[in-house]
């Protein structure tokens, strides 16, 4: 293999296990936030007790995502020399300022978060959860827009064939931000949402049925209903910004390959990009045109209208029908269970099981829509600005080839660990959430701040 | 944005913004990476627990000075950031892995299922703070010689990378002399004492190979009048390693009296030996290739940054005094309540 599949290889392989914990992170932090404040206002201890036990959780996702994201910013100088030196004057601000604003606070605040319940007073505590979730979301946000840019570049002009910025505005609100942030925070929402109630229906199926797995599978269960079919809406709204900025990816999604008006809505099929057709076609007559223009009769472009500039067709199909079916069980699971909490208060077995069994849902949603938009933007690494192959360093393939390995042994492992560590501190999860002791407060240390809890 | 700044100025800045990332790096990570090459010493799980602990509330910060002194670099000398990092592809990959396995094993070994896999991930700091130790210190001496590939230059980078091994378990060590006490603190006192030499050792080397290995190096150091003018420099470090030497021997003292100087000692000496391997460099940001001028981006995107970074980087100083306040006194035992 040639060093720019590799490396494109390596960087995919990191940027899809990296991505796995900021999914769970962004949205958890929120949700800590929420279950202490619950805390705050009820004092009852089963929304401490949903605290203690998934604060573990976010610390060690936070961990994993901390460390496979210094990979990352060390790989877009190893990997992709190319990128910076053509975009850097965009990128690196982008990135800069993710670094001064969200890195830090979020890495500071953790400490304070993780380890300083009995060291400050509470309102310092609960503040230092606000923060850590801002930090995420922040975090979010700039890389959003740097990939957004990346997508829909807006506010540059080239000279001397580097790109300058020239409208900082244009840049970080670039015409497809919105609807991709929205679109990725509400995907972290969901993952999160199928994490919570997967695990918690896990622990009630065994018999572990406390308050605290109560109201976390509750809380999970309502954040399901509310954002699967919000994710619909916004899904649709980010399908149609594509189509107006970057028609060639929608047409790879729908499998559509000729330009025309009542565009089938392809359920499933086999695309053959040597042929340039579909085999095993099941579809809905004039649905994609209706979806994407409003009209049964609206034109939409074909892949035939980009020949040779398209991405590769198949991936960006396959990964858009995974997304597409998750999300739909996701609805359908969120609003059954929405459905039982409020007619009978809990869920039936088998909902429970269902729950359990799509606990990673949100995973194999999120990575299967970043594989469609990534993919998809394929052979451009900056949509119309710099190709991928333009970008790639002059590492040989035997270096990069041996660095994937690597990674990749590593990655397993590790995914292995964490899984496995969720599932053990579920398994007990009463020691888990238990009140520590009621050990007196350390006599030393606590800094200049007064002791409280 | 209008530039206010010429394009020297900002170059110059932004290289002193990146060196002064880098140096707290490699302080503040240092210390962490020492106490992680320190863990195997002792077998006694209570001992490791409070090893861990006492950087517990701080790694995962003191790491993202990394990302912003690499991020620097890329953001402001994107030529150099691309010649530096792949000249040292390999070492630099190894080094992730080093942080990855130190950095998740923190989070693992607390939630371990018992102790055989709390001793696997043990290890798995220990390795990972020792692989990113010596890839740094072999990247440090490649860098030093400007990736001369003769074998003497890798017979030094090796020396490098356990020099600054060396060097991080002495801060480490000093780091726990002030964070724990008891029979701990007693064998941080042995393990300080013991680095020390090889600290002294690595700081006489690089000296030495320098100004060797590069005439526009010796003539800056030691003509007339830099050789007076420079002179506090190797007199104030080889009064610091004195000083620790002799302090040390009777460490620790009743009362606990001066816990804290063996560590801002340390960190006095790191920041002299920088301060030398600046001046050293001055104005190279690839030795002898490619001076800081040349590499520097797009004067519009420096300002964007620097504005940005004038405001936020008070209040990033601002919050780590406040966790490194909350976080003061010797090291309890972590626990996420």
């Amino acid at each position: 293999m040639d060093a720019l599949l590799l490396a494109r290889i390596q960087f995919a392989a990191n940027i899809s296990f990296h991505i796995l914990f900021p999914t769970i992170t962004i949205a958890l932090g929120w949700v800590l936030l929420f279950f202490k404040l619950r805390f705050n206002a009820t004092r009852n201890e089963a929304w401490m007790d949903a605290y203690r036990f998934w604060v573990k959780v976010f610390a060690l996702s936070f961990a994993l995502g901390v460390v496979s994201g210094i990979t990352m910013s060390f790989q877009f100088g190893t990997n992709w020399p190319g990128f910076m030196e053509k975009v850097g004057n965009v990128a690196g601000p982008l990135l800069a300022y993710e670094v001064l604003t969200a890195f830090f606070l979020e890495a500071t605040f953790l400490g304070i978060m993780l380890f300083g319940f009995r060291r400050v007073p509470n309102w310092v505590h609960t503040t230092a959860t606000v923060l850590v979730a801002f930090g995420t979301t922040m975090s979010a946000f700039w890389i959003l827009v740097l990939n957004s840019w990346m997508h829909t570049p807006a506010g540059h002009e080239l000279r001397d064939g580097i790109v300058h910025a020239v409208d900082w505005f244009a840049i970080v609100f670039n015409p497809s931000l919105p609807y991709r942030l929205a679109h990725m925070l509400i995907a972290s929402g969901l993952t999160c949402a199928f994490l919570i109630a997967g695990l918690s229906a896990w622990r009630w199926l065994r018999g572990d049925r406390g308050d605290a797995v109560r109201v976390a599978l509750r809380t999970g269960v309502v954040m399901a209903a509310v954002l699967a079919p919000t994710q619909l809406v916004v899904g649709d709204m980010h399908g149609l910004n594509t189509l107006e900025h970057q028609p060639a990816k929608v047409a790879a999604m729908e499998g559509n390959w000729e330009t025309r008006g009542h565009v089938p809505l392809v359920l499933f099929a086999i695309p053959d990009e040597a042929a340039r057709t579909n085999h095993f076609e099941i579809a809905i007559p004039s649905g994609a045109s209706l979806i994407l223009t409003h009209r049964a009769d609206g034109v939409v472009p074909g892949l035939n209208e980009f020949e040779g500039k398209h991405p590769p067709v198949a991936p960006v199909f396959y990964a858009f029908r995974i997304m597409v079916g998750t999300g739909m069980l996701m609805i359908a699971m969120g609003l059954a269970g929405a459905f039982f909490l409020w007619r009978r208060g809990e869920l039936p077995r088998l909902l429970l099981r269902g729950f359990a069994v799509m606990t990673f849902a949100g995973w194999v949603a999120t990575l299967a829509g970043w594989y469609v938009t990534e993919i998809g933007r394929q052979p451009w690494l900056v949509t119309g600005v710099l190709t991928t192959a333009d970008a790639v360093g002059p590492v040989p393939a035997g270096s990069v080839g041996t660095t994937l390995a690597m990674y990749l042994i590593i990655y397993a492992l590790l995914l292995a660990a964490y899984v496995g560590t969720l599932y053990r501190l579920a398994a007990k999860g009463k020691v888990a959430e238990a009140v520590p002791g009621n050990q007196p407060v350390p006599p030393t240390g606590g800094g200049p701040l007064p002791q409280g809890a | 944005m209008t530039p206010f700044l010429s394009p020297d100025a900002l170059a110059l800045t932004f290289a002193a913004l990146m060196a002064a990332s880098i140096l707290a790096y490699v302080v503040l990570d240092g210390f962490d990476l020492g106490v992680g090459l320190l863990l195997p010493t002792t077998a006694d799980v209570a001992q490791r627990d409070r090893m861990v602990a006492s950087i517990g509330p701080f790694w995962d910060a003191n790491e993202t000075w990394l990302v912003l002194g690499v991020g620097l670099l890329l953001v402001a000398f994107p030529v150099a950031h691309g010649m530096v990092l792949t000249a040292l592809y390999m070492p630099v990959a190894l080094m992730l892995v080093g942080l990855i396995l130190r950095g998740v094993a923190f989070e693992f070994r607390a939630k371990a299922a018992g102790p055989l896999d709390k001793r696997r991930w043990d290890a798995a700091f220990a390795g990972g703070s020792a692989l990113a130790a010596l890839t740094q210190g072999w990247m440090l001496g490649r860098y030093v010689l400007g990736f001369d590939p003769s074998a003497g230059a890798l017979l030094f980078a090796a020396l490098s990378a356990m020099g600054v091994a060396g060097a991080y378990a002495f801060i480490g060590a000093c780091w726990l002399i002030w964070r724990t006490e008891g029979d701990l603190q007693k064998q941080a006192v042995a393990w300080a004492r013991r680095t020390l030499w090889v600290v002294g050792l690595g700081i006489v080397g690089v000296s030495l190979a320098t100004p060797l290995a590069s005439p526009r190096i010796l003539a800056r150091w030691f003509e007339m009048p830099n050789l007076l003018l420079l002179a506090p420099l190797p007199l104030a470090t080889t009064a610091l390693v004195i000083g620790l030497h002799a302090l040390l021997k009777h460490m620790p003292l009743p009362g606990d009296a001066l816990k804290r100087v063996p560590f801002w000692a340390a960190v006095a000496l790191f920041c002299l030996s920088f301060a030398g391997l600046a001046w050293s460099f001055f104005p190279y940001i690839v030795p002898e290739q490619l001076t800081l001028f040349q590499a520097a981006s797009a004067p519009e995107s420096l300002t964007i940054i620097l504005v940005g970074a004038l405001f936020v980087l008070p209040v990033i100083l601002a919050y780590t005094v406040l966790a490194w306040r909350i976080f003061g006194g010797k090291a309890m035992d972590l626990r996420y309540d």
